[in-house]
């Protein structure tokens, strides 16, 4: 298996608290891997980690072999114009079009013709199936739509790594599965390495190659598919057949708790 | 603690800030010319109207204030030394400085601290474009040169009141009120007061963009970090106004 990214005891803090635990593992290349977890178990917080958006206070990142952690500034821009990033809320600018948009990126680090621009952005938008919007401002268009346009400049670049935030959180599930399609597509077409971090099972199951999965900041979890339906770890039997979390206290820690020390 | 790390982050803005607007484009990085142009008709052009009232009425008020003394003295020509040197030298600086405060600044912090909150600037960092340059520099370059403008501006329409104001209610002759006007002015008094408008429009910029990166949360904090940073900012311009005029004082 080749790695694509290769993740080697990272921990991170946010003030006193530990969020992720000496997490190690590899994303592999021309996959698509989702990265599971409830709310709140650093899913998030990773994958900042992942597009070096946060620095984590211990353990390294690779990215074809090479460590982001410890990068330069300019040395990491290099490497982000081939990873792309589709954000949860899409992140598209709102003052500006769709097309000036997905043209951003390309505009910033190729220099290129006007109209070789225009013609890319054209190809882009196409193939998340926004043709005919490239005028319209990221207000007027749907949740999903904007889903798509923000996809579209994510891939602007032709990026070989591309991360998806929530791709189907708020999404009714037709939308959700045309997300989910557009990602098989874009694993199939560009042979991409694509990293999904995500709660939604149904996406789960109809995209991923590879699971991670997280829970309170560590790894309880890594495989195929069919070997995280095969688990009987009682976590990811929880997880997997929406079970909700029972919390049960003594009497003596309800006292404890209520009175507050 | 929180002290100490404002002041990181704060001197963190102003370091890239420096290099971005300073630096960078000396190493082939380019500056976006197209959105500084935009931004000084936002901030320069647009604000052209309430610019020019409230000089005219400063220098309305401005003449009237300074008559009320001069005339027990049968000195009322005066007024134009008064006016003139007033209006360049402190209040035509001063004024721009806050109404720029107030439409710009805030909006700088709006702007940005919007799109904090909307992952925004989180795109534009992982797509490889400095949030700082992206966003910081054009509205610094903006403000550098729209200060002065709108300060020379301010200046003359100040004057301009006090002449009105002069040549009819105080009876005074206006070649008289010019001539004096013009006797009056030293090229110091009005380049120390450009000098002071460009530093202004520097402060202004880095605190409204402070203020917008700032935001963590959503809108709520949006707001309260617009409305600190027209606080923040007008306090800052006084106290730059302070240390300029002591400076000035001293050694002009």
């Amino acid at each position: 298996m080749e790695k694509a990214i290769e993740v080697i005891g990272l921990t991170t803090h946010y003030g006193e608290r530990e969020i992720l635990k000496d997490l190690s593992f590899s994303i592999p290349k021309g996959k698509i891997t989702v990265i599971l977890g409830g709310s709140g178990c650093g899913k998030s917080t990773l994958l900042r980690h992942l597009i070096g958006l946060m620095k984590p206070t211990k353990g390294n990142i690779l990215i074809n072999g090479k460590d982001i952690t410890v990068m330069e500034e300019e040395k990491l821009d290099e490497i982000r114009k081939k990873i792309g990033i589709s954000f949860q809320g899409a992140a598209l600018l709102n003052s500006i079009t769709i097309a000036d948009n997905v043209s951003l990126p390309i505009q910033e680090h190729a220099r290129l013709e006007e109209s070789t621009i225009q013609i890319m952005v054209r190809m882009k938008l196409d193939l998340v199936g926004l043709s005919g919007f490239e005028d319209f401002y990221p207000s007027q268009l749907s949740g999903g739509m904007k889903k798509r346009a923000g996809i579209a400049r994510a891939i602007a670049l032709d990026p070989e790594v591309l991360f998806f935030d929530e791709p189907s959180a708020g999404l009714d599930p037709v939308t959700a599965a045309g997300i989910d399609e557009l990602i098989l597509k874009l694993r199939d077409v560009f042979k991409m390495t694509i990293v999904v971090v995500t709660h939604e099972l149904p996406s789960v199951f109809a995209i991923s190659d590879y699971v991670i999965m997280l829970d309170m900041g560590a790894i309880t979890f890594s495989g195929t598919l069919d070997e995280l339906k095969a688990s009987d770890n009682a976590r990811i039997r929880m997880f997997l057949e929406r079970k909700p979390e029972k919390i049960t206290y003594s009497p003596e820690d309800y006292l404890k708790i209520i009175a507050g020390d | 603690m929180a002290i100490l790390k404002d002041m990181h982050d704060a001197s963190k803005l102003i370091n890239s800030t420096f290099y971005w607007t300073a630096i960078s484009p000396f190493k082939g990085k380019g500056i976006r010319i197209r959105a500084s142009i935009s931004e000084m008709v936002k901030a320069g052009y647009n604000s052209i109207p309430i610019v020019s009232v409230i000089s005219l009425f400063v220098g309305v008020i401005l003449a009237l204030q300074a008559a009320y003394q001069l005339k027990r003295f049968g000195a009322l020509i005066y007024v134009a030394n008064l006016v003139g040197v007033s209006i360049t030298r402190e209040l035509g600086p001063i004024m721009t400085a806050i109404i720029v405060s107030g439409r710009s600044g805030s909006a700088f912090a709006a702007e940005i601290g919007s799109m904090k909150a909307a992952e925004e600037v989180d795109a534009l960092t992982s797509m490889g474009i400095n949030p700082v340059k992206f966003l910081v520099v054009p509205k610094l370059i903006a403000l550098m040169i729209m200060m002065p403008a709108l300060t020379v501006l301010s200046d003359c329409i100040g004057i301009l009141g006090g002449f009105l104001l002069s040549v009819t209610a105080l009876e005074l002759h206006p070649y008289n009120y010019f001539r004096q006007t013009i006797e009056a002015l030293l090229i110091k008094d009005i380049a120390t007061g450009l000098m002071k408008a460009w530093a202004f429009g520097v402060v202004i910029t880095l605190v409204g963009a402070y203020q917008g990166f700032k935001v963590e949360g959503g809108a709520e904090e949006v707001g309260r970090r617009t409305t600190s940073s027209v606080v923040a900012s007008i306090f800052l311009v006084i106290v730059f106004d302070l240390f300029f005029t002591i400076l000035f004082y001293y050694f002009t």
